[in-house]
């Protein structure tokens, strides 16, 4: 075997938001990119070049992970949910209704890779405390929010999703 | 940000890999997680030429138990090492360092091999992994070979692998009765990476004293360095919070760490102290007998 | 002015955000999302020196790059392609600033090549295959230490590195310090930050396909001002210049100005005649945006024993980098204007020395000025109370401008319109249980604890920089449209205005549509910035309403041939008053107002435009409390407590309202705490990459207890003041405190922020070794 020359294209299969695609990237595209620029799903956002911020996270075989530190050609025959596929037609997933009700968001920059993360938290843990959500979104920068109110959003989706009454 | 371009293969195995990596030499690297190399490329502090990319050979992952050893696959992630029962049974320490690297997201994707193989001076396993006495396993076309973690960790993001070998596998004896194993960190408040920290393995005798001690100390140096005047202090002494602290305190002997912008040399060499009274008192406290 | 409309609860109501359904679903559309057919890429080649002259640049390896359109350094570029500031201050030095370096370079990520390309990627290969030749010269980072003698030059092209000096002063300071039986000095210095909106800058621009006009995508917090300066640089006319901020991830005052990558993208689409888009890396964005704070203030404050307050004097030394932005002379500016705080002291003379360094210019960051001046009056009078032995509180009380004193001139001549500082300390105290507080503190002091407690009160001048504009429109439908020139960048506009709009038209909020960001949509407008958007903005907006509001009634009345001061405003409309069946809908007036069934001599159309101009700030402020221990072995500081009491005025909705405040603390935070943007003795940036620049994050956050006092602006048709900035005035003082309450016993007088664990383990650790 032997590996392809310096930037060949390279045929890849991913499944994306339960869609498949075929396409073929330069070795060196980064997950993110592709799925912003090949696939036009800009929902996911690039805030920093070392791994920092978390803005663009989402969901790689069912777990978070950070989009900017992957390769295109990593996510060959792998699953991935965006933030354009959380929610189910028109009806928001609740850490999306969470960050709405409890305004957990300004600007919105952070907004979708903070909804990811909090998304997978909630899958593996889903009745978190307030330390615990911290803890989960160590990885995801917010310079608007003081993160008080994307902790109170977190907590409004964990209650929904526990099929709890919930307060605006 | 994006990386320079590079040529890229798959390997379906490691007899793949290692016929790849022979074939390219040393303009090759290996990508595991690409937790440390793909930031490295971006920012293009590193260009390889060829990328060998591990994540589709077969048999790397997991945590088993080998006999009395825990043999973790090189490209076991991170969250994998930390929420393994067995890790988190027989090696409470190093579940801890597990769970405190990076952030969620980097723990989902980042590999213990790659953590290793890298070799990053304020890396946790090293640390860890060197206190636990661990074992890494090499391969090459000639062969496999194992390395001790005090013999693997040469220099700042330097190993005693060679250029045409892969490390396959960690093995982590597990520690005998009467063993508790703790991590204690300090980390940098902007990267999450290490300050400080300091890893523990110590084995206390029903009667209550230190049978064996190992203890070791990140960031102070360009690897992991074993605390030798603390774990001899401690040795044969009863595992009381008086000897523990005089132990502790000569965590930091012998090292000349540099001061950076966040924390000085003497705020290094005291955290040092404090972060092995910590890591050791968790250490005595899980050694149940 | 007073607006008659009947409440329907808008106004102070917590609605959530109309913004908010795109922005959860990633539906948003942010400058990067922008990808037009063709578009090219630029990229940037920056300088690592601070201060070096170029020798040469051999760009043909770049060129030869295949996808590579054009690779440009300074020298080739009209020389026309300047950053222009404006002279803000008598005598101002405004030395040189291209767009790219013209035989120098000044600050480190300087450019000096401009690469475009097919692709981001591609022109990044081509930058790193450019060679630059340079000859590093002596540079200097400290402003302090660029007026020593002796001090290297920044800009070689002056005799010397002061920029400019600037005096604000009032009564006779020479005479208060004569009288004075104790004067407190001391030396602060507010650590430069980084503003850090997580999108970084970004720009698009789409040129018309003979080159004559262009529409641009500019993340901005103002983008009339930035067409302005845009087409002032470009010499082309500013009405062809179609500006748009899309949504815009975050600004904090860093977003305002133009940018070199801003011209050059313009330049090249124009020249290139295609679309081309630049997007800031977080690495560029480290070294090309404005950051804040940074200035070193010399104080001496005058005071009776009785702690009443009789003079200061303030020497402010203010580092302004290598290069003038727009704004950069702002933030000391405002320092300046703030100084006395919320204490009577008629006799001022506070002095602002503009410092050129080899270092990333500064400008406005989420206060700019504020905190500065916050903290310097703040720590004053702390160590005031502490050296006369003088309660802290009753030191604030004594010399607290009085509520009857308002509107009240102070000794730098500004005029702040109303206020209680007494009600907002007392709430503060009641509630952080102030005495408890202190009772837990003594008692946990006893046991070898530090602990410290910290109080700060504080005004927050809000709604300056001229004017806003607003357009209220009734469409033929009866919808309403609201157009706003000023533009949001996550504060909650489209719901605010809504808000505003609805209740003051007794209309459904989902019949009232607000558009802006847009130049071409909008009518000339300022911007968001300085805790202005509702003041001002909403002034234009209630103002123009109100305008509509009263022809309507008119039209009204005519439809129903009742007199004008019969009708009053109901629901969806207006009906005659105590007749509600007599009812006229929106609908019905505009279809009037457009086919001219209205009152003879009025002009057709239901459209009015407000250029609102409150000709004076809007003065908010403060009170905040802060309990904060210091692990003695790490010297970790933790924030046990932090108590807000904020008074902005009238509410317009209360949720939004504390969201700015919990943003602007967690940045407060962040400077009291962790954040500072570090150069090396030799200019190199050492926190450049969010791996060394410490944000806060959410783990970080300590619990926060919001209260509010409110006091309506009396000058203002709402009764609003701004709220943007209380946060990060207001707390790093109280943090700043605390912190030193709780190292007093160790015999510490003052340390600077941030309050890292390293730094204050290294001094405890000197204060125990002094004394020993």
């Amino acid at each position: 075997m032997t590996a392809e020359p310096e930037n060949t294209a390279i045929p890849i299969k991913v499944t994306v938001n339960g869609v498949k695609h075929e396409a073929v990237v330069e070795p060196r595209t980064l997950l993110v990119y592709f799925l912003r620029e090949q696939l036009a799903l800009t929902g996911t956002h690039v805030g920093c070049d070392t791994s920092q911020c978390g803005a663009c996270t989402i969901h790689l075989n069912g777990r978070a992970v950070k989009s900017c530190t992957i390769l295109a050609v990593q996510a060959n025959g792998k699953e991935i949910t965006t933030i354009e596929g959380l929610a189910r037609g028109d009806a928001f997933h609740p850490v999306q209704e969470g960050f709405r009700e409890k305004h957990g968001l300004q600007c919105g920059y952070c907004t979708p890779g903070m909804i990811m993360t909090a998304a997978h938290l909630l899958e593996t843990n889903p009745d978190p405390s307030e330390e615990e959500i911290k803890h989960a979104l160590e990885g995801n920068l917010c310079r608007c929010t003081g993160y008080v109110n994307i902790v109170e959003s977190v907590k409004w989706a964990a209650q929904k999703m526990g099929g709890k009454n919930v307060s605006r | 940000m994006f990386p320079a371009n590079f040529g890229y293969a798959a390997p379906r195995s490691v007899d793949e890999a290692l016929q790849l990596l022979s074939k390219h030499g040393e303009e090759a690297k290996l990508l595991a997680g690409g937790h440390s190399l793909i930031p490295a490329m971006k920012l293009r502090l590193s260009s390889p030429r060829t990328l060998i990319d591990l994540g589709a050979v077969p048999g790397l992952r997991g945590v088993r138990l080998d006999g009395n050893t825990l043999a973790i696959g090189a490209l076991t992630v991170h969250a994998d090492v930390g929420s393994s029962d067995l890790v988190r049974k027989h090696l409470p320490g190093l579940a801890e360092a597990a769970s405190v690297i990076g952030d969620v997201q980097v723990r989902n994707r980042g590999t213990i091999g790659g953590s290793v193989a890298h070799a990053d001076p304020a890396a946790d396993f090293p640390v860890i992994l060197t206190a636990l006495n661990a074992t890494f396993v090499l391969q090459s076309t000639g062969g496999s070979r194992t390395v001790t973690a005090d013999k693997f960790f040469v220099d700042y993001f330097t190993t005693a692998m060679e250029p045409n070998e892969i490390l396959t596998e960690i093995i982590v004896p597990l520690p005998p009765a009467g063993t508790g194993t703790a991590y204690a960190k300090l980390a940098h408040p902007a990267s999450g990476y290490v300050v400080v920290s300091a890893g523990a393995m110590i084995t206390r005798q029903p009667s209550g004293s230190c049978t064996a001690a190992r203890i070791t100390i990140g960031g102070l140096g360009s690897g992991p360095v074993r605390a030798v005047a603390s774990e001899t202090e401690l040795q044969g002494k009863a595992l009381n919070a008086q000897n523990i602290a005089a132990a502790a305190a000569k965590a930091a002997e012998e090292t000349d760490p540099d001061g950076d912008i966040y924390a000085g040399a003497d705020y290094k060499r005291h955290m040092a102290t404090v972060l092995a009274r910590r890591a050791i008192e968790a250490a005595v406290k899980r050694a149940v007998t | 002015m007073t607006t008659e409309h009947i409440s329907n609860g808008l106004i102070g109501a917590s609605i959530r955000r109309v913004e908010d359904p795109l922005l959860i679903t990633g539906k948003g559309c942010y400058v990067d999302d922008i990808n037009l057919p063709g578009m090219l890429h630029l990229v940037v080649l920056r300088s690592l020196y601070p201060h070096a002259k170029i020798i040469s640049i051999d760009t043909s390896a770049a060129k030869a790059i295949k996808g590579v359109v054009t690779v440009v350094t300074g020298a080739e570029l009209p020389e026309h392609l300047n950053i222009n500031a404006q002279v803000m201050f008598p005598g101002q030095k405004i030395p040189p600033h291209p767009v790219l370096a013209r035989g120098a370079v000044h600050a480190p990520g300087t450019p000096v090549a401009a690469v475009v390309a097919e692709s981001r990627a591609i022109a990044q290969d081509a930058c790193n295959a450019i060679e630059v030749e340079y000859q590093a010269l002596p540079s200097v980072q400290n402003a302090e230490d660029a007026l020593k003698p002796g001090a290297p030059l920044a800009r070689e092209e002056l005799d010397n590195n002061i920029c400019y000096t600037a005096v604000k002063k009032g009564g006779d300071v020479d005479k208060a310090f004569a009288q004075a039986e104790h004067i407190v000095r001391m030396h602060i210095v507010s650590p430069r930050q980084v503003a850090l909106a997580i999108e970084p800058r970004g720009i698009a621009a789409n040129p018309d396909p003979m080159g004559k006009s262009l529409t641009v995508w500019l993340s901005t917090q103002g983008p009339h001002r930035v067409r302005a300066d845009l087409a002032g640089t470009l010499g082309m006319p500013e009405n062809k210049i179609r500006l748009i901020a899309p949504d815009v991830g975050g600004g904090f005052g860093s977003k305002g100005p133009l940018y070199r990558e801003d011209v050059l993208t313009c330049y090249f689409a124009l020249k290139l005649r295609r679309p081309i888009k630049w997007i800031a890396t977080r690495s560029d964005d480290f070294v090309t945006t404005i950051q804040g704070r940074d200035q070193a203030m010399t104080s001496e404050l005058a005071l009776k024993k009785d702690g009443t307050m009789l003079g200061l004097k303030v020497r402010v030394v203010a580092n302004l980098g290598g290069y003038l932005q727009s704004s950069t002379a702002g933030p000391p500016q405002r320092m300046m204007a703030m100084a006395p705080g919320c204490y009577q002291i008629k006799d001022c003379h506070v002095e602002v020395v503009g410092v050129f360094t080899n270092t990333v210019p500064t400008g406005p960051y989420r206060g700019a000025g504020r905190p500065e001046s916050v903290l310097n009056i703040e720590r004053l009078i702390d160590k005031a109370a502490k050296d006369l032995g003088i309660d802290r509180l009753e030191i604030r009380r004594k010399n607290f401008i009085r509520p009857e004193q308002f509107p009240y001139k102070t000794g730098v001549g500004m005029e702040y319109d109303s206020g209680d500082y007494f009600k907002s300390l007392d709430k503060a105290m009641k509630l952080s249980n102030y005495q408890d507080l202190m009772r837990q503190r003594d008692e946990r002091r006893a046991r070898g604890e530090i602990v410290g407690v910290g109080v700060s009160t504080f005004v927050e001048p809000s709604g300056g920089a001229g004017f806003e504009s607003g357009t209220v429109r009734i469409e033929r439908s009866g919808d309403i449209t609201v157009i706003t020139g000023s533009s949001s960048h996550g504060q909650g506009h489209e719901t605010v205005w809504a808000q505003i709009a609805a209740e003051m038209m007794k209309a459904p909020m989902d019949h009232v549509t607000v558009l802006h960001g847009d130049t071409y949509i909008s009518q000339q407008g300022t911007g968001t910035f300085g805790s202005r958007s509702a003041v001002v903005g909403g002034g234009a907006l209630a103002t123009a309403a109100q305008r509509v509001i009263d022809k309507s009634k008119r039209i009204a009345a005519h439809l129903v041939e009742a007199a004008p001061e019969d009708m009053v405003q109901a629901d969806g409309g207006f009906a005659v008053a105590g007749v509600p069946e007599k009812k006229v809908s929106w609908r019905q007036i505009a279809a009037a107002a457009y086919s001219g069934k209205i009152p003879q001599g009025m002009e057709i159309g239901l459209q009015e435009t407000c250029f609102f101009d409150p000709r004076r700030e809007a003065w908010g402020y403060g009170a905040h409390v802060c309990l904060v221990s210091i692990d003695r072995e790490t010297g970790a500081p933790t924030i046990e407590k932090l108590v807000l009491v904020d008074d902005c005025g009238v509410l317009i909705n209360p949720m939004i309202v504390e969201g700015q405040i919990h943003g602007g603390v967690a940045q407060g935070l962040g400077e009291a705490l962790r954040e500072q943007m570090i150069y090396a003795e030799d200019g190199q940036v050492l926190t450049g990459t969010l791996m060394n620049y410490a944000v806060m994050r959410a783990g970080d956050m300590p619990p926060l207890t919001l209260g509010e006092t409110v006091t309506p602006n009396p000058f203002h048709p709402l009764g609003v003041k701004g709220v943007g900035e209380a946060g990060t005035n207001g707390a790093p003082p109280a943090v700043a405190n605390a912190v030193m309450d709780a190292l007093a016993p160790l015999g510490i007088d003052h340390i600077d922020m941030p309050y890292t664990a390293p730094k204050l383990w290294e001094a405890i650790r000197q204060a125990q070794s002094d004394r020993a």
